[in-house]
């Protein structure tokens, strides 16, 4: 916990009243951060100046601030979430960045995406995606066979594991290219791919996502890489490599 | 008002099945003219609104969200319990039961504790149907790891994102039922209201968070599964957005409040750094299984720490005080939360904290005995031999990153400091409420038709909740318990049809609702309602935190209905209430923590015993632990609102004890 001195920093914020209106790059300038706030303080601090101030504050979607819910979701300086490898927007703090520093602060960029207000965007395309087949279809009534009657090979397990650490922020989006949602999809995919209680439905999960996804509007993959080095949970490219095994493999069949 | 708990007759191990014997049930032909509101989409609202789907009634959920995934539920970290007994290491429903109902310090209903303990099983069966990808051994067989207050290992975990797994879980089945139109998702909506017709919930208010719209919305039944509401400290390990205004605004249409005061304040958070500080992170629980905690013996150490001259790792072991041990050998550094959080606080207060804070609050975490056990444990089974100190320290930080990779990451982000290198810094935060709507035995509160569930309701943790223990809550009522008995309620609904919304009930309290948000968004103050609300923390952790006493909480309840006061005529809450607007959305939030942190308070003066996340001065031990005063206060206090937190009137549900003699609760 350093005592630092504070950071005096240029903010240039995306303001957008509503998904209808234009909107466009204001300046703010703020003083005195402490190193150790994160991002997301930082923009309280601003958020409670402007209200002192009598005008309107930022609105920026949040929720946990520990990098688990996926809420959080800022294009910073060029980059989603923000600089720094495997962190989302809500565990990036003041120290990344160096007194006088200017920092563009944007929401994600995608049309699948649209605006809510400010920095806020509309990612229930992903919520779609997953309705078309992100599920086992087992009932809860607990009925089934015991946890222990089929062992997973733990390698298969904690793969699965891997891709199910997804977070649905939508920064693999926001980094691509081509705004293509194949990191997140493909995730998802290969969890139950990996998970022997995945199999029955295989086929159809992954023709019915697939489409789902191309039906929001999210591009097609090519292959740059962009979302994996931006993907806060470190999901890799391998997920998507499955994902075009399976989809083949389902196509054909 | 007669509480009735409606606890089935019958020995304990028969009660549920009995009951499920003979209650009501309705046909599948008639569930789909059978409407039900579920507020909430954490593990109990995403749960329950999957498997009433399931079975055929029409569910509407909300949150305020942008996606049900994102429930606070998302952010458990450590575990789940099941009394499987897959470790064969003596655990069953019985032990469950019993450590649940000592870890609540006899303080809940035993009844509801053992159909808990009985149907938790059933979850984990559930959960891997599912897809859920717990961890696993090279067996292929599922792993477990022990958690605070027992000494079985009965803890599931899926690294240290179990809450995340589970939740992911539950809203696939959610997903599942959203694709064939039995669910209808309100995303990003906040429920302002209950709507009570003729004496029964048969609806809500809700407000569409990105146009304003207030909406109406009916059904037979009305589920609460709205979470806690840690957020009355505005520091807390709790997700921004967590709050009361669901529960609170049942309690004020007639759903009795039990026990407000019980709050549990967690052993292992990162310590506050300065006041700009939005909200607090916990380190896992788990972590206690292979950290010892610590202060220096000597108040010189501890300064020097403080000023940055010393540091930890050049303590030598002699002048360490690993209190926790020195306290209670027998369980060690895995004592329940509420008497770890304690024992950090006295040090601390007795001037050895390590942190430079306002407060200098902060204990060690130290992973430096495990690294060196796992590492000397991995090279054997790798047959190296005559290890290096240095190859042994490797080997045991490549274990300890399994278990708890992401954990240490988070940490390092935070604080900037390597705790694979340096022992972390903790202290206690404030992390669950055990206390919550009143409800019966099938999960109803005093008013017909109106259920809670999950963190939202007090039923099953007494004064102090065992970790791993509130995601088994959550998924056993939601999946396994209201399922059957909220049918129990609607069989008599069968004929209803659906309820209309243009009635004058419903007039009246979309009225209500306009009103309040009015009067917030046209006040002319000018101050944020951060101010109020870090105010209002501040009187709940220095006066109704980890220690209370007469005095202190006298002042809180006159402090805090000061400051409600002072709210409603000096908030500012920029911007218009027909569009997006955050500040209002806190503004409201707050409003309600400004009237329950009173009631709260008024609980704890009430409450003349200490009893676990509850301590009062005037009662304890010549020896510092908890006094409990089974004669007099072995019951539930259940508030009923009657205009005022000032005028609320306490009721008492007596607590008989059957199964299970009460003792003074020892982990000496
Ligand atoms: C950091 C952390 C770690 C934890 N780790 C563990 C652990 O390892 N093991 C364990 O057993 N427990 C753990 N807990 C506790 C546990 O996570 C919670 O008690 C539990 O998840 C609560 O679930 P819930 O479904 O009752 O509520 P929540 O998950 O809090 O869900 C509340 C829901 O209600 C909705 N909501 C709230 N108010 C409104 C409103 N007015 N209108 C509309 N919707 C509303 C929200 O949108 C959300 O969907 C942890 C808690 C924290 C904070
Ligand atoms: S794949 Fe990564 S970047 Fe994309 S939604 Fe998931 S966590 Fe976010
Ligand atoms: S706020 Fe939850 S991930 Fe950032």
């Amino acid at each position: 916990m350093s005592q630092a001195k504070g950071l005096n920093l240029t903010l240039k914020i995306w303001r957008q009243q509503n998904a209808k209106s234009k909107g466009k790059i204001e300046t703010y300038q703020i003083e005195n951060i402490s190193p150790d706030s994160s991002f997301l303080e930082m923009l309280d601090i601003l958020n409670t100046e402007l209200i002192d101030k009598g005008e309107i504050p930022v609105e920026f979607d949040h929720d946990c601030r520990e990098g688990i819910c996926g809420s959080c979701s800022l294009y910073i300086n060029g980059e989603p979430h923000g600089p720094g490898k495997r962190i989302t927007t809500c565990q990036l703090h003041m120290r990344s960045f160096k007194d006088g520093d200017t920092i563009y602060i944007e929401p994600w960029r995608a049309a699948a995406f649209p605006i809510v207000k400010d920095l806020i965007v509309d990612r229930s395309a992903f919520d779609r995606i997953q309705h078309a087949g992100g599920y086992i279809s087992v009932n809860t009534s607990g009925n089934t066979v015991d946890a222990n009657a089929t062992p997973i090979d733990k390698h298969d397990a904690d793969e699965a594991f891997n891709s199910a650490t997804c977070i649905g922020c939508g920064a693999c989006v926001a980094a691509c290219k081509n705004a293509s949602a194949s990191l997140f999809v493909s995730a998802k995919i290969s969890q139950y791919a990996l998970l022997p209680q995945g199999q029955v439905e295989a086929k159809d999960r992954v023709l019915n996502m697939v489409k789902q996804a191309e039906k929001e509007g999210f591009g097609p993959c090519s292959n740059t890489g962009a979302c994996e080095v931006e993907c806060p949970k470190g999901i890799s490219l391998e997920n998507i490599a499955r994902m075009n095994r399976e989809f083949l493999a389902a196509s054909i069949s | 008002m007669i509480l009735d708990s409606k606890i089935p007759e019958g020995p304990l191990k028969d009660k549920w099945t009995n009951h499920k014997n003979n209650i009501n049930l309705v046909n599948p032909a008639n569930k789909r003219n059978i409407d039900i509101i579920v507020v909430g989409t954490g593990l109990a609202g995403g749960s329950a609104s999957a498997t009433l789907a399931e079975l055929g009634y029409n569910v509407k959920s909300f949150c305020y969200q942008d996606s049900p995934r994102r429930a606070h539920s998302i952010a458990a970290q450590g575990g789940i319990n099941a009394a499987k007994n897959y470790q064969g290491d003596g655990d069953s429903t019985y032990r469950l039961f019993y450590d649940t109902i000592k870890g609540g310090d006899y303080r809940s209903r035993e009844a509801n504790v053992y159909r808990l303990a009985e149907v938790s099983a059933s979850i984990i069966d559930q959960c891997v149907a599912q897809g859920v990808p717990f961890a696993r051994d090279y067996g292929g067989l599922l792993d477990n790891r022990s958690f605070g207050g027992v000494l079985v290992s009965r803890t599931f975990y899926a690294k240290g994102q179990t809450g995340q797994q589970l939740l992911l879980g539950a809203y696939s089945a959610m997903n599942r039922q959203i694709a064939k139109g039995k669910i209808k998702m309100y995303n990003r909506h906040e429920m302002l209201d209950v709507v009570i017709v003729d004496g029964k919930a048969r609806g809500i208010i809700a407000r569409n968070l990105v146009t304003g719209e207030i909406e109406r919305h009916s059904a037979h039944a009305v589920v609460l599964a709205s979470g806690g509401y840690g957020n009355v400290f505005f520091l807390s390990t709790n997700a921004m957005g967590s709050n009361v205004t669901a529960a609170w605004k049942a309690h004020k249409k007639g759903a009795v409040f039990a026990n407000p005061c019980y709050t549990q304040i967690h052993p292992t958070c990162i310590p506050v750094h300065g006041t700009q500080q939005s909200k607090l992170t916990l380190m896992s629980e788990s972590l206690r299984n292979d950290g010892r905690i610590w202060v220096p013996k000597n108040l010189e150490d501890a300064k020097a720490v403080r000023e940055g001259k010393l540091k930890a790792v050049d303590i030598k072991e002699e002048d360490r005080d690993y209190y926790l041990e020195r306290r209670y050998p027998s369980f060690g550094n895995l004592v329940p939360r509420d008497v770890a959080s304690r024992a950090a606080k006295e040090r601390c207060d007795a001037g050895y904290g390590v942190v430079a804070n306002d407060t200098n609050e902060g204990v060690f975490l130290d992973f430096a005995s495990a690294i060196m056990r796992y590492g000397k444990e991995e090279a054997h089974i790798k047959g190296i031999e005559n290890p290096s100190n240095e190859e042994i320290r490797k080997l045991g930080e490549k274990v300890i990153e399994n278990k708890y990779g992401n954990l240490f990451e988070m940490y390092m982000q935070i604080t900037d400091e390597n705790p694979y290198k340096t022992p972390m810094k903790i202290y206690p935060a404030v992390h669950y409420t055990m206390g919550g709507i009143w409800v019966d035995y099938n999960l109803m509160t005093t008013v017909p038709g109106l259920y809670a569930t999950g963190e939202a309701n007090f039923s099953d943790h007494g004064a102090n909740r065992l970790g791993a223990s509130a995601l088994m809550q959550g998924l056993a009522d939601g999946y396994f318990v209201l399922p059957y008995t909220i049918g129990d309620y609607l069989a008599n609904d069968i004929r209803t049809g659906a309820i209309p919304t243009n009635t004058p009930e419903f007039d009246a309290a979309e009225k209500k609702v306009v009103d309040e948000i009015n009067k917030l968004v046209n006040n002319k103050g000018t101050k944020s309602v951060d101010y109020f609300h870090k105010k209002l923390g501040l009187i709940m952790w220095n006066k109704v935190g980890m220690s209370r006493t007469t005095e202190g909480l006298k002042e809180a309840i006159q402090e805090i209905s000061e400051l409600r006061e002072q709210f409603w005529k000096e908030v500012r809450v920029p911007g218009s209430a027909d569009d997006k607007n955050s500040e209002l959305e806190k503004a409201g939030r707050v409003a309600d923590f400004l009237e329950l942190g009173e009631l709260f308070a008024r609980d704890a003066l009430e409450r003349e015993e200490s009893c676990g996340g509850h301590f009062r001065e005037e009662y304890k031990t010549e020896e510092g632990e908890a006094l409990r005063r089974d004669d007099e206060f072995a019951y539930v206090s259940a508030w009923e609102y009657t205009g005022k937190p000032s005028e609320a009137i306490l009721h008492k549900e007596n607590l008989n004890f059957e199964n299970v003699e009460l003792k003074t609760r020892s982990y000496k």
